[in-house]
């Protein structure tokens, strides 16, 4: 066990915690928050997307103590009322269908979003190639980015 | 034309109106209960419909909520249903809120939500709810203004009185409403008068979806909770020997590690019931990441699980399944395949001669098709949360038949059903798994042991590895030619391991004057059940590529040679108990003939059709793919679909498109593979499910314009679209593909 402390959507946390603990699991267990999902544990299906300094990283596999001193935003911290871009263009195109792996989509698109505000079809593809979603929304999901890439430049 | 609709049966009704402690009225209804003739004839109707499963209620200030008991596995239901209802009440969409039914199941007895069914089921009952508040809203204004209830009308949340300008908000006058009798009829409204259904709605959990919310299963928790998962043998026919968990006790954060079992022995299971394990290792621990680690320190021995006998209780009957013992490979399947495909089939429908138009024919076709066991991945992995005390059972999470779960965990506990709460959340995907609910009884008897509430949650290795799985199935079409290239016979034989594929009764019979079904099947001790579209998930593209080689055979172009078919099956139909309508499949293949500008003499090189009826709904399609080297690029994807009404446009189109990438992508990588008794693949590591860059570039969607009542869509898109795709496939590389997957090792 050891001390870790984190910063999650802006709140610092302080955790007594086995420092190889996926992020995922602290994220969700520890700390409550429950939009970021569990799917592969192994960085294959994309469903734990956070950003970690900006960055889409797969929380599942990611050891918490190499978290400390890192800004981490989950789901929940990219808005609570929806009002982000990437959450508006999602709504927008009603792109949900069971809607489990939707939050990591989120958080891989305002990512990629971030580093290239205006993707092509090719980089969207590309940059969100590591999430899966079994009910099969790729085209909505392609069409929100686009959506969001708008709204963002407005 | 108008349709009137009966309130009751038998002076029961099925619809109870109640005023509110705080004013407003609360209407309520079963959603499956108006499937009632208006005649007297002799329908027994099952007591069930006479509780109320929905409900609709209407405060003073408008605001109307409505109730929906039906499980939400992302095929929309929790938007469309309540899309009827408001359309029939002529309800303000914007004032309207949709809650999940509240979780008692002492007054709500809820549903299975599979088969496509929810909203054909749903269609009259849903109306009745609706068109019932709206009358009993008009005749307390009626009563209020004393005017005759004929010279009012209903709009947008308002009950309007046209010649005296007057209108009244719905909040306003329910209360009064509320105490009035049900009326014993209600006429619904006209299908040009809809405003609602018909029209695009965003999902209503659309916020909570993108905000990241605690909607699934996954997501429930409760003070005191601990997290448990299971070791489950290694391979399908092995058991459990023995375990050591001392040192998996002794793991940081584990509560308890001890073996149990699912299910008591020599009980009838429903088909619901179905695991191959039903011996387990359990380690209950404080959080999944301990969990998850004390897991790896259990040492367990596995031995040979002999053959047995599994009771099975249908629906009239109970039936004794012989489950083998071995450990079977792909390798062995593929040969009992064969050997029984030879030897051990039965006819199951036949008509006119076929064995002499066989023997008289100048050339017969034949082709063989196959197809792999594949895991339904859902996204969230199988998990339920469970708290048994010595007399009561709350489970919760997501499963799609908590009524025949409920009977299980009753049974296994020892706690009458109706101390027995099951409550259903949203599920992150389910395509048939959750229909299966073991898991729901694994961790209701692991609360029961550590006497404490616990989350059970499968990894995606045990998710994948554990069972219910699509049957591996095998097809061969014969077609029978004579000299001028006419067919005159077709032959069908299919089976799989353990079950059959084959539908006797659909397309092409009905439209050929000698035709043969047969079937045979394989018994397996791995556990399998419906995989989004049962059967027609692989016999669909089989049968749609075989007509496809048929119509090239006979130098017709294939939506023609179709189309002839589907007429004489209309004029002239061949044999009993064809199930589908030959003017409604025949639309659909006009439709996407249609929108994809097909045309038999300039074809794209890469372009491909079928139509498939399957779930009550007709789906043709035609893809477009190209060729980069060996990869294929599906460039476009045309469906064209007759669903009946369509309530919901934006989740129609959603679930079609949703259904076309699944078909296309589980076509072309889909494949769990077994090497003695051990699936070949746990994890999406190795396991290729289709992603974002392999996805269609574009698909389009059509839908027939009918009138007729709605049917299913969560599953027919999905069949005809891997024949599409097989054809597209040919016309690009010149090659048939006769074994999924399609890019899969041979």
């Amino acid at each position: 066990m050891a001390l870790v402390t984190l910063e999650v959507n802006g709140i610092m946390h302080s955790l007594n915690i086995d420092p190889a603990t996926p992020l995922l699991w602290v994220i969700r267990d520890h700390l409550g928050l429950e939009g970021t999902k569990f799917g592969c544990g192994i960085a294959s299906c994309g469903a734990c997307t956070v950003h970690i300094d900006g960055a889409a990283m797969r929380s599942c596999v990611f050891p918490v103590s190499e978290a400390a001193g890192k800004k981490i935003t989950t789901i929940e911290g990219l808005s609570s009322d929806a009002s982000h871009p990437v959450q508006r263009a999602w709504l927008e195109i009603d792109v949900a269908q069971c809607g489990y792996c939707q939050a990591g989509q989120i958080m891989s698109a305002a990512a990629l979003l971030h580093q290239n505000p205006s993707p092509t079809d090719a980089q969207i593809e590309r940059a969100m190639s590591g999430n899966i979603c079994r009910c099969g929304t790729y085209l909505r999901i392609k069409q929100a980015v686009k959506t969001a890439a708008t709204i963002i430049k407005e | 034309m108008l349709q009137t609709i009966r309130t009751s049966f038998n002076r029961r009704s099925f619809l109870k109106s109640t005023a509110l402690a705080g004013g407003g009225m609360l209407i309520g209804f079963h959603w499956a209960a108006a499937g009632i003739p208006m005649s007297d004839q002799a329908f027994e109707v099952p007591e069930e419909w006479f509780k109320f499963n929905g409900f609709l209620k209407i405060s003073p200030t408008g605001q109307i909520t409505i109730q929906s008991p039906n499980p939400e596995i992302g095929q929309n239901v929790k938007t469309s249903m309540p899309m009827i209802v408001a359309d029939e009440l002529d309800a303000d969409w914007s004032k309207i809120i949709v809650e999940q039914a509240p979780l008692n199941t002492a007054i709500f007895k809820r549903q299975l939500a599979g088969g496509s069914q929810s909203i054909r089921q749903g269609w009259q009952s849903l109306r009745m709810a609706g068109a019932s508040a709206r009358e009993m809203l008009k005749s307390a204004t009626a009563q209020l203004w004393n005017v005759p209830i004929h010279e009012l009308s209903t709009k947008e949340g308002h009950v309007l009185h046209i010649p005296s300008g007057k209108s009244i908000g719905y909040g306003e006058i329910a209360s009064k409403a509320a105490v009035l009798p049900i009326p014993a009829e209600v006429t619904l409204k006209s299908e040009k008068d809809f405003h609602i259904i018909g029209t695009s709605r965003q999902n209503v959990d659309g916020i909570s979806i993108v905000t990241g919310k605690p909607l699934f299963g996954i997501d429930y928790k409760k003070e005191g909770m601990r997290m448990a998962m299971i070791v489950h043998p290694p391979a399908f026919g092995l058991k459990l020997k023995s375990a050591d968990l001392t040192q998996a006790k002794k793991m940081p954060g584990i509560v308890d590690a001890f073996t149990f079992k699912t299910y008591n022995e020599g009980i009838a299971k429903s088909a619901f019931d179905n695991t191959s394990f039903n011996e387990l290792i359990a380690i209950v621990g404080k959080t999944t990441w301990e969990v998850m680690q004390g897991k790896k320190a259990v040492q367990a021995e596995w031995k040979p699980m002999p053959e047995y006998v599994e009771k099975r209780a249908l629906f009239d009957r109970t039936i004794d399944v012989i489950i083998p013992s071995g450990l079977e490979s792909t390798a062995s399947h593929l040969q009992k395949m064969d050997e029984a495909a030879k030897t051990a089939f039965k006819v199951v429908r036949k008509d006119g001669d076929p064995e002499t138009a066989f023997g008289q024919a100048t050339h017969v076709l034949e082709r063989t098709y196959e197809a792999p066991f594949l895991p339904h991945n859902t996204l969230e992995p199988m998990n339920f949360f469970a708290d048994v005390t010595e007399t009561h059972a709350t489970l919760v999470g997501p499963i799609q038949t908590p009524e025949i779960m409920e009977k299980s965990v009753s049974e296994r506990l020892g706690i009458p059903v109706e101390n027995i709460d099951i409550q259903m959340t949203r599920m992150g995907g389910g395509f048939g798994r959750r229909l299966y609910g073991h898991f729901l009884v694994e961790a209701a008897v692991i609360s029961q042991m550590v006497k404490a509430p616990v989350k059970l949650l499968y990894t995606r290795e045990d998710d994948m590895t554990s069972g219910i799985y699509r049957p591996a199935y095998r097809v061969t079409y014969r077609a029978a030619f004579d000299a001028d290239k006419k067919l005159t016979a077709f032959h069908v034989r299919a089976g799989g391991v353990p079950e059959s594929p084959l539908s006797a009764n659909r397309f092409p019979a009905g439209a050929i004057d000698n035709y043969l079904a047969e079937e045979w099947s394989v018994p397996s001790n791995i556990s399998v059940g419906a995989w989004r579209a049962p059967r027609s998930n692989f016999i669909a593209g089989a049968e749609q590529s075989f007509l496809d080689e048929v119509a090239e055979y006979m130098n017709q172009d294939p939506i023609a040679f179709r189309l002839t078919l589907l007429e004489k099956a209309q004029a002239s139909p061949v044999g009993k108990d064809n199930d589908y309508d030959p003017v409604r499949y025949a639309g659909v293949l006009k439709l996407v003939q249609e929108k994809a500008n097909w045309s038999p003499t300039n074809q794209n090189s890469g372009r491909g059709v079928a139509a498939y009826f399957c779930h009550n709904s007709y789906v043709a399609q035609v893809v477009d793919v190209e060729m980069n080297d060996d990869t294929p690029i599906v460039k476009k994807v045309t469906a064209a679909v007759d669903c009946g009404i369509v309530i919901n446009q934006t989740a129609a189109v959603n679930m079609t498109e949703g259904g076309i990438v699944d078909g296309i992508g589980h076509a072309l990588y889909g494949n769990l593979t077994f090497a003695d008794g051990v699936p070949e693949h746990s994890n999406f590591n190795t396991y290729r499910l289709t992603r974002h860059r392999e996805a269609p570039k574009e698909i389009e969607v059509y839908f027939v314009e009918n009138g007729i009542a709605p049917t299913g869509l969560g599953e027919p898109p999905l069949p005809p679209v891997i024949g599409a795709l097989a054809n597209a496939l040919y016309k690009a590389t010149g090659k048939r593909f006769y074994k999924q997957p399609f890019l899969g090792k041979a």
